[in-house]
């Protein structure tokens, strides 16, 4: 990467006429900057379209709204950001969707990183229908899919609506997106690591826990993450099958009807930036683990990076 | 069975009085509808450095596999020592292998790598830092104990797959084409390197290798394999000069090949050329055969020049191309019908070398009679 970067920067001081710069009218060398920089202005811009509903809501966790509705700016506060839990009802709804997103992850994570290997590792008879089978909750209309939960739930009879419902059609959305990361990191595994191992001596439960595990933690952490970003901000199925459990999403919607207090824009901030920082964590973690079992000796890289440069 | 009768070899006399350190009895590989490795039968000595040698396909890797334990045979018998091994995983076999992608645990330190195998077999913490020691010293990389795999070229990462392997003291190592990945020039040193060791070490060596030369330089004994068959075992110089069959004889150095039919005992007659006298060991009166002569021990001359024609048998051929190779001049003649003998002429004196004939030329090929080599027909095809 950054090798991309010096070429980069090399290039440009190596461009004929940049010497005779002071040479050119101001028009024409503003003209030449813009051509130069078009492509990070486009960036700019694009990246103001993508977050400006999120310093929108940032902001407005400093209003201090006249009436009920939170949508033209009246003054600033920090009141709302000082007793962010003040409002019960809103706390008690992130609490509920926190520990259905947490309970969901690690329900889903492991069964799913169990199909996973079974569906890579193992040969039986319907693996690739299986296959197949398991990318089908992710294609299928979420509309749909909590509609005929809910039906399924009815007919049934039990559980009652509520949380364990909300948890059990978490656990089965989750499923399908963990089984899809932690498979295309273990397709991408070398299995000669694992036949090194046996023929070391190590019998293939000590396989599994000292090499393959945790060379594919880093798929199953990933996984994870992604379980619960997408548990916790559901809103269709969890709408379907809540019962009278409200979760933050469902929350937000009620209140949504009769104008949102200023809380839920502080919540969902907290959330945001807790979110951003794990999103980051998991970034620098995979990054690392990458770097440590690359194949590529560092030594070779830069064997081949210094001509270039040269 | 039609395949070659080689398979079984006499044990080296330094291990008579024991059983033999790996034995291949009759062992048959099939994947589905294809057979890797058919009715392979060997015998390998202790401490003996033992090369598969063939193209690939031809069921070398195979037959490494089954003596690791990570293929099971269709069929047949696997002994390490006397121990019949046929039905323990690879974890409990008295094998280490090196293998061609070095399979280096990404996640651990070298010392880590290196001490993976003791630390399975329970050995005490402190003989495991030990031993790891002595190993990484032995194959030069002490001073990169703590570092990552990744950090290390494919020169180093090659010997500390060596050094995980044989920390462990295995009855038999193992090592599938390890020097695969590697350019020539740290091929040729590890060559060398590696020789050291298996003497020092004196554990029987089963090599996998698809390079003639390699096999030559390092072998005790090599097996030819072609299509799962084993067609010659036998020290390095005897396959080199006395290959039994067109393919061993093609596969090792460079195919010179006269096609021929035997004409009754101790002779042979040319397609197309004169009858000469040869051993033709075994083979019957009227079989296909071909004749081998070795590209530095043929003569070419102009036709009719000062051939010399006391007894040494001569063919004659066209001249399809002259390469100067430095220190030798490589001359491809055609015999017709397809038949190509390379010479090559050592680049002596120059004045000499000026008179070589051209492209075009005819000429004729001459040798002496010991320096022609009969061998059978390939039972299972070229290859």
């Amino acid at each position: 990467m950054s090798t991309t970067a010096t070429t980069a920067v090399s290039e440009r001081d190596i461009t004929p006429g940049r010497g005779s710069l002071s040479a050119e009218t101001g028009p024409a060398r503003a003209w030449r900057w813009l051509r130069e920089h078009a492509v990070n202005i486009a960036a700019v811009l694009v990246v103001i379209y993508l977050l400006i509903p999120i310093a929108v809501i940032f902001i407005f966790s400093f209003n201090n709204p006249a009436g009920r509705y939170n949508f033209t700016w009246v003054g600033f506060t920090l009141s709302h950001w000082s007793h962010p839990f003040a409002n019960t009802e809103l706390t008690e709804a992130m609490l509920t969707s926190i520990r259905l997103a947490l309970l969901a992850t690690v329900v889903s994570t492991i069964v799913g990183t169990m199909m996973a290997i079974a569906l890579v590792r193992h040969k039986f008879v319907g693996r690739r229908i299986a296959n197949f089978l398991i990318v089908i909750p992710m294609a299928t209309p979420e509309v749909v899919m909590g509609a005929s939960l809910l039906s399924f739930f009815l007919v049934l009879g039990t559980p009652a609506l509520g949380f364990t419902t909300l948890l059990i059609a978490h656990v089965m959305f989750c499923i399908s997106f963990v089984v899809v990361v932690v498979r295309s990191r273990l397709i991408g595994f070398d299995r000669s690591l694992e036949e090194a191992a046996k023929d070391l001596g190590a019998g293939p439960f000590t396989t599994f826990r000292l090499i393959t595990f945790p060379l594919i933690l880093p798929g199953i952490f990933g996984a994870a993450m992604l379980a619960f970003a997408l548990s916790i901000d559901d809103f269709v199925i969890s709408n379907f099958n809540s019962g009278t459990t409200v979760t933050f999403p469902l929350y937000i919607f009620g209140a949504a009807q009769r104008g949102i207090p200023v809380e839920v824009y502080v919540v969902a901030m907290i959330l945001f930036f807790v979110t951003v920082a794990a999103m980051g964590f998991a970034t620098w973690q995979q990054r690392r683990a990458e770097r440590m079992t690359s194949i590529r000796p560092e030594q070779e890289e830069a064997d081949i990076v210094l001509p270039g440069i040269a | 069975m039609s395949g070659p009768e080689q398979t079984t070899i006499t044990e080296p006399e330094t291990s008579t009085a024991e059983s033999p350190s790996v034995a291949l009895r009759n062992v048959t590989k099939r994947f589905d509808d294809f057979t890797a490795v058919d009715d392979l039968s060997l015998e390998l000595g202790r401490g003996e450095f033992f090369t598969l040698l063939g193209p690939s396909g031809c069921g070398k890797t195979t037959t490494l596999r089954m003596i690791a334990g990570f293929e099971r045979p269709t069929s047949g018998e696997i002994a390490i020592e006397g121990e019949d091994v046929a039905a323990l995983p690879p974890h409990k076999r008295p094998t280490n292998t090196v293998f061609q992608s070095y399979a280096l645990f990404p996640h651990l330190s070298v010392e880590k790598n290196v001490g993976f195998g003791l630390k399975r077999k329970g050995v005490g913490k402190d003989e495991i830092a030990e031993r790891v020691a002595a190993e990484l010293q032995r194959v030069g990389l002490a001073r990169e104990a703590n570092r990552r795999p990744s950090q290390l070229s494919g020169g180093m990462q090659q010997r500390v797959a060596l050094a995980r392997a044989l920390v462990n003291l295995p009855k038999v190592l193992l090592l599938d084409e390890p020097l695969g990945a590697l350019d020539l020039k740290l091929r040729k040193g590890l060559q060398v390197e590696l020789k050291r060791i298996q003497r020092e070490v004196g554990i029987t060596f089963v090599y996998v290798t698809h390079d003639q030369e390699e096999a030559l330089t390092m072998s005790d004994r090599i097996a030819v394999m072609n299509r799962g068959h084993v067609e010659q075992v036998s020290v390095p110089e005897e396959v080199y000069d006395r290959p039994t069959t067109t393919f061993v004889a093609g596969f090792i150095g460079v195919s010179n090949l006269m096609p021929a039919t035997v004409a009754g005992a101790g002779r042979v007659r040319l397609d197309g050329g004169p009858e000469v006298g040869a051993d033709t060991g075994d083979l019957d009166n009227g079989e296909r055969c071909a004749a081998v002569v070795r590209p530095e021990k043929l003569t070419v001359s102009l036709d009719g020049v000062g051939a010399e024609v006391d007894g040494k048998p001569r063919v004659e051929g066209v001249v399809e191309s002259s390469l100067y190779l430095g220190t030798a001049t490589q001359i491809v003649v055609n015999l017709g019908g397809d038949v190509r003998m390379t010479v090559l002429v050592p680049n002596a004196d120059e004045a000499e070398r000026q008179r070589l004939p051209g492209g075009g030329a005819k000429v004729s090929l001459s040798w002496a009679p010991e320096h022609m080599h009969v061998v059978r027909e390939s039972p299972n095809g070229s290859g």
